[in-house]
């Protein structure tokens, strides 16, 4: 496939409910969504598309917690970015690891370090942190700055 | 009914760069359950990262691995290139690529080595890490150092190949060459390897696109997906090469990949090395400052596709940076490969994704029901070598000849 024809159908099915869609460069593609639709959205890059699920990156912006699904083109060496924003004080939103196993650890590394509830995740659980971190606590968020040379702590 | 018993596996080793648990589940010999744990090493490097200037974070991601030390910084130099619309002059391309390939070809080597000493062959160990030094000494000629070369910058490298160093690193591809002929009989016309590792540990074509593995795990299950042809970068867009790809996904398919990759290797090196020759130039575009934006850079670790995102407010620090090393999307295929295998098999299967998993030297066997150590980590090598002599016998074959 190539780039006009992923773009032509990612548009031609998200339609309306694309918040924002950035072309960056030749191959770099932003797309911003609402969280209520990532799971058909990743339905179509994963399933219909054949795109390889290279990572997520999550972010704590002032604006919310955004999420970013980077999503590999490999046939067109292009990266679609598939990006939505969930609320700060409640960042709740669908899992796609049911769909997509590849997307498992990440969602829970996305989980432990920015408190993100992923619904209908098959096993969430900590992954990178222990066991017995205390709850609530989400290192990622810039609650948690670098204080001095050493250490990262919470902010007082 | 069989008793169920527990092998935890690690979780630290001195040589492993990301050191995971597992805790394999085993009825009798078969292995039924594989739990996997990871974070006994987080160093929360994302987060350190947003501290760094963009020159900074180059030095803090090249430690997050010692073996393929160029990876992570090639990934992050490319992201924070991509985020400011920086150029980079041509020269400074093929020393990039040229410095990936020698770290291939050293890290596979190790690899070679490390899954020959796990299968009992020792003198493939012995003589792959005896040809993996001279590839260290060419590191240390080109940049000072053997590990951590701190050749990658925004904009450029950082040091010049000096014309003098170009035969003396020919000189050592030439050698090499002879050593991977060696290699490349020794593995795939040996029968008590062929028992060992053909049709152990498959990995289906599926499974491979499900768990959106990389690397040389995926190209051995016939996805031929590799970074440096489907996104290029560096340069290879102007360097002619093969994506090594084969069909069975099992143990014997991995060794295969990695050691055909290591003869495209040389060939990339050749070509940057007869390039460097002739062009001339700056190595370094100096940019002064990255501009706001964000930017992603992919590049083909020895593992498979590092990534790397990198966000700029228009500041000297990224506000955020994300990395994802190819072993974090290769190892959760552990537990497909392993399920219904033999404990014996379970170390080579284990290693085969080639995780920088040398925790098998900390296995320890525990009885579920009293706790009690059953077998230590020496014994579980032991199992697999004694499976390997007891096939050697019975094949009457003595192994892999490597006369030199």
């Amino acid at each position: 496939m190539t780039r006009e024809q992923i773009v032509a159908r990612i548009k031609d099915v998200l339609g309306a409910r694309i918040v924002q869609w950035t072309d960056k460069s030749a191959r770099r593609i932003y797309v911003e969504i609402k969280p209520e639709d990532i799971l058909e959205a990743s339905r179509l890059v994963f399933r219909e598309l054949e795109a390889r699920f290279s990572i997520a990156t999550g972010v704590d912006t002032p604006s919310g917690i955004e999420i970013m699904y980077h999503w590999s083109f490999d046939n067109c060496g292009m990266v679609v970015t598939i990006r939505t924003v969930l609320d700060r004080n409640n960042p709740v939103i669908e899992s796609i690891a049911l769909l997509c196993k590849g997307a498992e650890w990440i969602e829970r590394e996305m989980w432990e370090m920015l408190g993100i509830t992923f619904k209908n995740h098959p096993d969430m659980r900590h992954l990178l942190l222990a066991d017995d971190w205390p709850a609530g606590k989400y290192p990622y968020k810039r609650d948690f700055i670098r204080d001095g040379k050493e250490w990262i702590t919470e902010k007082t | 009914m069989s008793k169920k018993t527990i092998i935890p596996i690690g979780p630290y080793h001195p040589l492993q760069e990301e050191p995971e648990f597992f805790r394999l589940h085993v009825e009798g010999e078969k292995v039924v359950a594989l739990d996997i744990e990871l974070g006994y090493n987080h160093r929360g490097i994302e987060k350190l990262s947003e501290s760094k200037t963009f020159e900074q974070s180059v030095f803090l991601v090249e430690r997050i691995c010692g073996i393929c030390s160029s990876s992570h910084p090639i990934a992050c130099v490319q992201a924070v290139e991509d985020a400011g619309d920086v150029e980079v002059p041509e020269r400074a391309l093929y020393i990039r690529s040229l410095i990936g390939e020698l770290e291939r070809l050293h890290s596979h080597m190790l690899w070679l080595g490390l899954a020959g000493h796990f299968l009992g062959f020792n003198t493939v160990w012995m003589w792959a890490w005896r040809y993996r030094e001279p590839i260290l000494n060419t590191f240390e000629l080109i940049s000072g150092n053997r590990n951590h070369y701190a050749m990658m910058k925004p904009g450029g490298v950082r040091r010049d190949i000096k014309a003098e160093d170009i035969p003396v690193i020919q000189k050592t591809l030439d050698d090499l060459k002879g050593a991977l002929d060696l290699f490349r009989g020794a593995v795939t016309d040996d029968p008590v390897i062929h028992a060992r590792t053909k049709g152990v540990g498959v990995l289906t074509q599926q499974q491979i696109i499900d768990y959106c593995a990389v690397g040389p795990t995926a190209r051995a299950s016939g996805v031929a997906k590799d970074v440096r042809k489907d996104h290029p970068h560096a340069a290879y867009e102007f360097l002619d090469f093969n994506v090594i790809s084969t069909q069975n996904g099992d143990v014997f398919d991995k060794a295969v990949v990695r050691i055909l990759e290591m003869y495209e290797s040389i060939k990339i090196i050749e070509q940057c090395l007869a390039k460097l020759k002739t062009l001339q130039g700056s190595i370094d575009s100096n940019p002064k400052e990255i501009k706001p934006g964000e930017g992603i850079g992919q590049y083909e670790a020895p593992r498979g596709e590092v990534i790397h995102y990198v966000r700029s407010d228009g500041g000297n620090r990224p506000v955020r940076h994300k990395v994802r090393a190819p072993s974090f999307m290769n190892i959760a295929t552990d537990r497909e490969a392993v399920i219904g295998q033999s404990v014996a098999d379970a170390t080579i299967i284990l290693a085969a994704v080639d995780p920088c998993y040398c925790c098998t030297e900390r296995m320890a066997a525990v009885d579920a029901d009293t706790g009690k150590h059953i077998l230590s980590s020496a014994e579980l090598i032991r199992m697999s070598r004694e499976k390997t002599e007891k096939l050697r016998k019975e094949l009457g074959a003595e192994g892999p000849r490597l006369k030199l």
